[in-house]
């Protein structure tokens, strides 16, 4: 490992930003995929694979993708929900691996909401 | 970097490993990759999280979930029912009780909701063996301005007007101690970290090396500059093998990237660092002591002055810190005197670790402001007591320390409020008692501590603590004489201010503190031999009340001496010349019908029964 110097320190920080953006909250974005029997069948494993992926190769260190059980609606499965803070929650129906990664760059990167996939606008939150 | 969307951060701290972190962990590691989670969630190993008696417990983020008593048995459905599908596993969460409902959120827990943490920044929610992690919390950054922004007069100003004074025990303030170092002009000059901690029950330094070794590390740099020294050692004792290799791996990674060595972060600051094992001498908490020590010789203290400021580690200029207080260093320099003084009172700024244990119900490691009362530590923290039992005394500082009583519950934490009830605050160990215990018998413990921890170099300490000990023993074994209370009193305040340090300035606390507030219990040991509490085994009787008897048979069957008898549902008797004394039948009966009654007596109503009586209903 190399002698560092006090602008590496700082460096270093950036780079487990995301890290500890999940221990310590302070989050931008979270989103939270649906992983009941339901979604998982529907494929909701694929999904979230493409999520993480998305999130780690735009370097963002402030969005954190998570979990959750059955959000009620199973024939439309797999179901998202997006959360940016200060906005109303975003649910998403039907997804696939192409749709998440088109929701990830529109909506979380970009902050427009994709309607022609969304289901509903400002429902519930879990917080 | 890799991305993960869990961090499951499983406590791998002593206390937790040995209630089977290591086997949760093969588990879940096994556990993840079979549900094919293993690119998402990550598993990361941390130091001592304070809540040792629900061990092993672990916190997922980013929910803040907090999962407690993990068994390798549980971790399939754990991991199916959170980590796959997103609903937290009630059944391994907190309750207050059986009843109440479970408290998903770490935040929420009593526990922890009431706890400030600044020496205890990282614990939990770094890795302490990944110099990264240490770095993505600000780690180091005080260091580098230090080193770059700062004279050594500016740091030990800082230092000063934070008002934080010595963590070990006696409460001398940092930034004095530092100044006094700094003026002495020498060629070679020490850092040194006490991190010999030897108080029974106390583990609050062990857990600091071991969650977060390289704030004590940063701590010590600082203080390098601000003295001018350019060695450092660390005292540990080698009785604490998981301190000392996080210590060491710390020690390698910061010297590997150029935080300790030569020319620190390109700034021409040099310091090299280094770890001594002491071999567990209570005494080697002593700063004359420890450098002795380190020096090779035998740990025995010197005569004061010269102090170590002038002369310390092979007679050059040396500064001795406790660990925790280098943890407190280096957010000091980061965040300013006023931040720290923003908690605590006037002249004990800040806040104090203290490891609390005995009869509370949450045992563990707790971080409080100063000036808190203590009160608010046993009940709110620490849950109240156990098994609804009645508090009697709570002890503070260990074999140097003193127990305080109900009437003092209200006293803040504070270093002057403390020694005015005749304890002090000491490193931080904080056991709790309960009213079975002998307070005669709990002085009797320490002193047998200090007895044998005396080095013997000077006669009040090394013959003192002993004939205190042996009177200690006369009474609690029935021998006890009328004048031993007085000559125990004497004794101990002569062995107060003729002994050469602080063990023997200190040893007698127990008993003065316990005569002082529990005198009654020595004179009842004394005139009626009678230990009220029932511990000693030579001033009890044990006796059932026929009156409260069910005849339930719970005593018969608990008795290992088989001395009790009586049939179903009829009134049992003791036997008392088969008794043992050993007050297991009191504990299991569930109608407080056993009596504890002096020594020889026959049992049956008399006057000291129905005192008892009376007492009992007070």
């Amino acid at each position: 490992m190399p002698r560092l110097t006090i602008e590496d320190l700082q460096k270093i920080k950036e780079n487990y930003k995301s890290e500890f953006a999940l221990r310590e909250g302070g989050y931008r974005a979270r989103v939270t995929v649906h992983m009941g029997t339901c979604g998982i069948a529907a494929g909701a494993r694929t999904v979230m694979t493409a999520l993480i992926e998305e999130i780690a190769a735009s370097n963002a260190g402030d969005i954190i993708a998570t979990t959750s059980g059955c959000a009620g609606l199973c024939a439309r499965e797999p179901l998202a929900t997006v959360e940016i803070m200060n906005q109303p929650p975003v649910k998403y129906c039907d997804l696939n691996e192409e749709k998440i990664r088109e929701i990830f760059k529109e909506h979380i990167l970009g902050g427009n909401p994709v309607e022609k996939y969304a289901l509903v606008i400002g429902s519930e939150t879990t917080y | 970097m890799e991305k993960f969307r869990a961090n499951l951060m499983l406590c791998a701290g002593t206390g937790c490993v040995a209630s089977g972190t290591m086997k949760v962990r093969m588990a879940l590691q096994e556990e993840i990759k079979k549900r094919g989670l293993e690119k998402e969630i990550k598993l990361v190993l941390t130091g001592c999280n304070g809540y040792c008696a629900e061990g092993p417990v672990m916190t997922v983020y980013p929910d803040q979930v907090f999962y407690q008593k993990l068994t390798v048995e549980e971790v399939p459905i754990l991991v199916e029912e959170h980590f796959l599908k997103g609903r937290p596993y009630e059944k391994l969460m907190f309750r207050e009780s059986e009843k109440k409902s479970a408290i998903p959120l770490m935040k929420d827990i009593p526990f922890f909701k009431h706890q400030v943490l600044r020496v205890l920044r990282n614990k939990g929610l770094i890795d302490p063996e990944k110099i990264e992690e240490y770095i993505s919390r600000d780690g180091y950054q005080a260091a580098a301005r230090a080193l770059t922004q700062m004279t050594a007069e500016e740091i030990i100003k800082v230092v000063k007007d934070s008002g934080l004074r010595g963590r070990g025990g006696a409460g001398f303030p940092t930034g004095l101690k530092w100044e006094f170092a700094s003026k002495v002009k020498s060629d070679i000059k020490y850092m040194l970290c006490n991190g010999d901690e030897g108080d029974p029950g106390a583990f609050m330094d062990r857990s600091v090396m071991e969650a977060d070794p390289h704030s004590v590390i940063e701590g010590m740099i600082i203080g390098a500059k601000a003295i001018g020294a350019h060695h450092g050692y660390i005292y540990v004792r080698a009785e604490y093998p998981l301190a000392v290799k996080r210590l060491q791996l710390a020690i390698d990674q910061a010297t590997e990237m150029g935080l300790l060595g030569k020319n620190i972060l390109d700034t021409g600051f040099d310091f090299e660092l280094e770890i001594y094992l002491g071999a567990g001498a209570f005494v080697c908490g002593e700063e004359t002591a420890l450098m002795r020590s380190i020096e090779g010789k035998r740990g025995m203290p010197r005569p004061r002055p010269p102090f170590p400021a002038h002369k310390g580690l092979w007679d050059k200029p040396s500064v001795l810190n406790n660990v925790e207080t280098l943890a407190q260093i280096a957010p000091i320099i980061l965040n300013g005197p006023d931040w720290y003084r923003s908690l605590g009172t006037e002249k004990s700024t800040g806040t104090k670790v203290f490891a609390l244990t005995g009869a509370v119900n949450n045992v563990g490691l707790v971080e409080v402001p100063m000036g808190i009362p203590l009160r608010r530590i046993i009940y709110d923290i620490g849950g109240g007591m156990k098994k609804g039992r009645k508090f009697k005394a709570v002890q503070l500082g260990g074999p140097s320390g003193g127990c305080i009583p109900e009437s003092h519950l209200d006293t803040p934490v504070t270093y002057e409020d403390i020694v005015a009830t005749g304890a002090i605050v000491g490193s931080g160990g904080m056991v709790v008692m309960d009213d079975n215990t002998c307070m005669v018998g709990t002085a009797k413990f320490f002193l047998g501590f200090t007895a044998d921890e005396s080095c013997g170099k000077c006669t009040p300490c090394r013959v003192g603590t002993r004939i205190l000990l042996d009177i200690l023993t006369d009474i609690t074994e029935g021998r006890g004489k009328e004048d031993d209370i007085a000559t125990l009193e004497d004794l101990g305040r002569d062995i107060i201010s003729t002994s050469l340090c602080g063990l023997g300035q200190t040893a007698p606390n127990p008993i003065l503190t316990t005569i002082k507030y529990f005198r009654d219990e020595y004179e009842s040991h004394i005139r009626d031999r009678w230990c009220k509490a029932g511990v000693c085994r030579n001033l009890t009787t044990f006796w059932i009340d026929e009156k409260l008897c069910k005849g339930c048979g719970a005593c018969l069957r608990a008795c290992p001496a088989k001395a009790i008898i009586g049939d179903k549902k009829q009134p049992h008797r003791i036997i008392q010349e088969v008794c043992l004394h050993c007050r297991t039948c009191y504990e299991a009966c569930k109608f407080k019908s056993i009596r504890i009654l002096p020594a020889g007596h026959e049992g049956g109503p008399s006057e000291l029964v129905a005192a008892e009586e009376e007492r009992g209903k007070a």
